[in-house]
């Protein structure tokens, strides 16, 4: 097994990491939007990441993650120099690239690291960008200073007001649009509940919005059907069709439930892993 | 381990043949280890000696890869064991999987002449013991280096055709890379087909045989997205390439309900349980829920192993199936396992919609009653459903299990690739060779047999036709060259 090495590692916010790994034949494909599956040791589970950035010179991609489960947690704890067992990518079709105008980019929690590119593709072709980045709490919120470097405009939201408006991204796109804000194109990257609700206001005023979807996958190729969601109708896989998709024909409250398909699991994994993860962070130092 | 009863008699080698020994059903039903136990010494012994050694065997032409069948056995009949796997591998790169999962009965076993008047021969058991006899006598061969200076062959996918192929050109002397999307090679061997059919000890074991040939076996390589074909061929140096990416794409019944909580595809509910170990969960970090009542829905062998994995999940099975036993698609001695096994078989029985509760899970399938008509394009009788004959099967998990497309995904990736109406890419039958020049295709991807060995048998055939076109650019290379 010759692993993927992790080569620099920070944190972007409590339980947000932020790490460089050595993929070099992903880095050298890799296009905003497209995602990487990983599985962590012989043991692991395969899951999947957004690929955040790349440099194709060094052959190194960079992800992040945020502590959810069991395997995001046993991440957290890696060092650098630590191997990962596996990469493969990049998956997924890559986000469709134009100049629209101007494009609003709203996202939420860790969708911020996956919204980064996005903003940095669609600004480098001449959009003009206005961006609303949210979060539970301030210390939460990373990568404002580079977004806003490429936004005409940009606005901070928090959960309980510790900076920026209190309320939800969706409260300042809602205000904007009310307030007679034109953009001709959105895109919506966080939490299933915030797109749902930014889906919902942007159809009201017909502005196109792309939405990013990390349902539960398995192999990430299309071979399983895991991570198929209603879209217009129809089935789509998330990892060979999308992860992108047009929010105003995506089924939010199904795409919801199927992602609690194995959260009774996932706790008793949580639980019965206490110890060894506990050991790691001891041993790490963190 | 206790053997059924009835396979437990003296060793014949006159008269009847010598029965396959199983594990007791209701202990086997319990965990993932292997059913069939395969013959003993004695057994194997007396069984080769029922050969009538044809001087024109039939057996052979029943034989996808040629095998020579009569070979093989006379040399095992007179304890020539290191013969006998020489002559197997002269043809077979996989005995010990064939020997477990080829249906040989309709293949070289129906062919066989002793079939005529009693039955035939245990070819399939006789192969596997000849393997499972060189797994535990013999180490594995040193590892060969291919000829420097040879050209350079990719073999995308590392299923039976795969392996096959790869083993074979490596034989040849060519430098072999074999790319696998998956973190372990064996395509279907490893995601799809359950340890209690294929130890993966043994798959393990042919893998590393491959290997010893020569070939670099490069994981977590999707062709068509990490790399595309065309660098492959132009920058990375592959003179030529040998598809065999299988059916990956599963089909869904498009019914209501379809999309809750504890539907799963074949393909998802096995990749759990086989690649990802998930009947070992937590140890092994993948989840899978398996409720108290499963329904499998699908008569081929992929629903035979997800019924009987369900089972082991400690799940009461049933398997819907829209026309009777006699139609199956699966091994009849597959359905004769699951159902000794505890499995129940609804026949005539096809799902209209999937019922859930409030959170989003199945509870039941709700079904309608079929009846046979006449028969349609593959000869099998139409069924069609009985109106008012609606009822309900509860379930709380539901594994589709209807056939599966070819995977799209390379084929869509080389426009240069031509493919037919159904997604497979269009080949010479002869040689596997595709549209585009130096790229060659078998196994699922290009035609629709869907057994292991008829997979092999392609990557048998491109290997050589790989070789002849290989050897064909050298010489007008050469010519050039003058």
């Amino acid at each position: 097994m010759v692993g993927y090495k992790i080569v620099s590692k920070r944190a972007l916010a409590p339980t947000v990491t932020l790490a460089e790994v050595v993929a070099p034949r992903v880095a050298r494909k890799a296009k905003a939007g497209q995602f990487v599956m990983i599985r962590v040791d012989e043991r692991g589970e395969r899951i999947p990441l957004t690929v955040a950035d790349k440099d194709a010179q060094a052959g190194t991609i960079t992800i992040v993650f945020q502590e959810i489960g069991y395997t995001t947690r046993q991440m957290a704890g890696l060092e650098v120099g630590d191997t990962l067992a596996d990469v493969l990518g990049p998956l997924g079709q890559p986000t469709e690239v134009r100049r629209y105008g101007r494009v609003v980019c709203v996202a939420g929690g860790v969708g911020i690291a996956f919204i980064y590119p996005q903003v940095r593709a669609f600004a480098e072709v001449g959009n003009e960008i206005t961006s609303i980045l949210g979060a539970r709490t301030k210390e939460l919120l990373f990568f404002v200073e580079e977004i806003r470097a490429l936004s005409r405009d940009l606005h901070l939201a928090t959960d309980d007001g510790s900076t920026g408006r209190h309320g939800l991204v969706t409260d300042v796109l809602g205000d904007l649009l009310a307030q007679g804000a034109r953009y001709d194109y959105c895109i919506a990257i966080g939490p299933i509940p915030m797109m749902k609700a930014a889906t919902g206001l942007t159809k009201r005023y017909h502005l196109p919005t792309l939405v990013s979807l990390d349902p539960i996958m398995v192999d990430g190729t299309g071979m399983c059907g895991s991570c198929r969601v209603t879209v217009g109708g129809e089935i789509r896989f998330a990892c060979v069709h999308g992860p992108d998709f047009d929010g105003h024909l995506v089924d939010f409250d199904e795409l919801m439930k199927r992602k609690r398909a194995f959260v009774q699991e996932e706790r008793c994994l949580l639980e019965d892993s206490a110890d060894e993860l506990e050991a790691q962070r001891a041993k790490t130092g963190q | 381990m206790a053997p059924e009863e009835n396979t437990t008699r003296t060793p014949s080698s006159a008269g009847a043949r010598n029965p396959l020994p199983r594990r007791e059903a209701r202990e086997r039903a319990n965990d993932f280890e292997e059913v069939a136990l395969g013959f003993s010494l004695a057994v194997a012994l007396a069984e080769a000696k029922r050969c009538l050694q044809c001087r024109r065997p039939s057996c052979v032409k029943g034989c996808p890869v040629g095998i020579d069948i009569p070979g093989f056995i006379k040399a095992l009949a007179e304890e020539r064991f290191e013969d006998a796997v020489r002559v197997l591998k002269d043809r077979n790169s996989l005995p010990g999987i064939c020997g477990r999962v080829c249906p040989q009965e309709t293949q070289c076993e129906a062919a066989c002449v002793l079939g005529r008047k009693s039955e035939p021969v245990a070819i399939g058991t006789l192969e596997r013991f000849v393997a499972d006899w060189e797994q535990e006598h013999l180490g594995l061969p040193p590892v060969t280096t291919p000829t420097p200076g040879a050209a350079k062959v990719a073999v995308i996918g590392s299923g039976p055709a795969g392996l096959t192929a790869a083993a074979d050109l490596a034989r040849y002397g060519y430098q072999v890379t074999l790319f696998e999307s998956l973190h372990a090679p064996g395509g279907v061997l490893r995601y799809g087909i359950p340890e209690f059919r294929l130890p993966r000890a043994v798959l393990d074991r042919e893998v590393e045989y491959v290997r010893s040939l020569g070939v670099n076996v490069a994981t977590d390589v999707l062709v068509g997205k990490t790399v595309t074909l065309h660098e492959l061929m132009q920058e990375e140096g592959f003179s030529a390439v040998f598809i065999a990416t299988g059916a990956g794409l599963p089909y869904f019944l498009r019914i209501p309900g379809e999309n809750l909580g504890g539907v799963y595809s074949a393909n998802e509910f096995l990749t759990r349980l086989n690649l990802m170990k998930a009947y070992r969960f937590p140890e092994y970090r993948t989840p899978i829920r398996v409720g108290k009542r499963s329904a499998v829905i699908g008569g081929g062998n992929t629903a035979m192993d997800s019924a009987r994995s369900a089972l082991r999940m400690g799940s009461e099975v049933s398997i819907l199936y829209r026309r009777t036993r006699a139609e199956m698609p699966a091994r009849a001695e597959e359905v004769k396992n699951a159902l000794a096994e505890g499995v129940i078989l609804k026949e005539l029985t096809v799902p209209v919609r999937m019922i859930g509760n409030s959170a989003g899970q199945v509870t039941a399938v709700e079904c309608q009653s079929t009846e046979l008509g006449d028969p349609d394009a593959s000869g099998r009788r139409r069924p069609q459903i009985v109106p008012g004959s609606e009822f309900l099967v509860p379930a709380d998990t539901v594994v589709v299990a209807v056939s599966q497309s070819p995977n799209p995904l390379l084929p869509q990736s080389e426009p240069r690739l031509e493919r037919r109406e159904d997604g497979r890419l269009v080949v010479n039958p002869e040689t596997g060779e595709t549209s585009m020049p130096g790229v060659f295709a078998g196994g699922d991807i290009a035609n629709d047999a869907g057994t292991v060995i008829a997979a092999m048998g392609d990557g048998r055939r491109a290997a050589r036709a790989i070789h002849h076109y290989l050897q064909q650019v050298r010489a007008v290379g050469n010519r050039d060259d003058e």
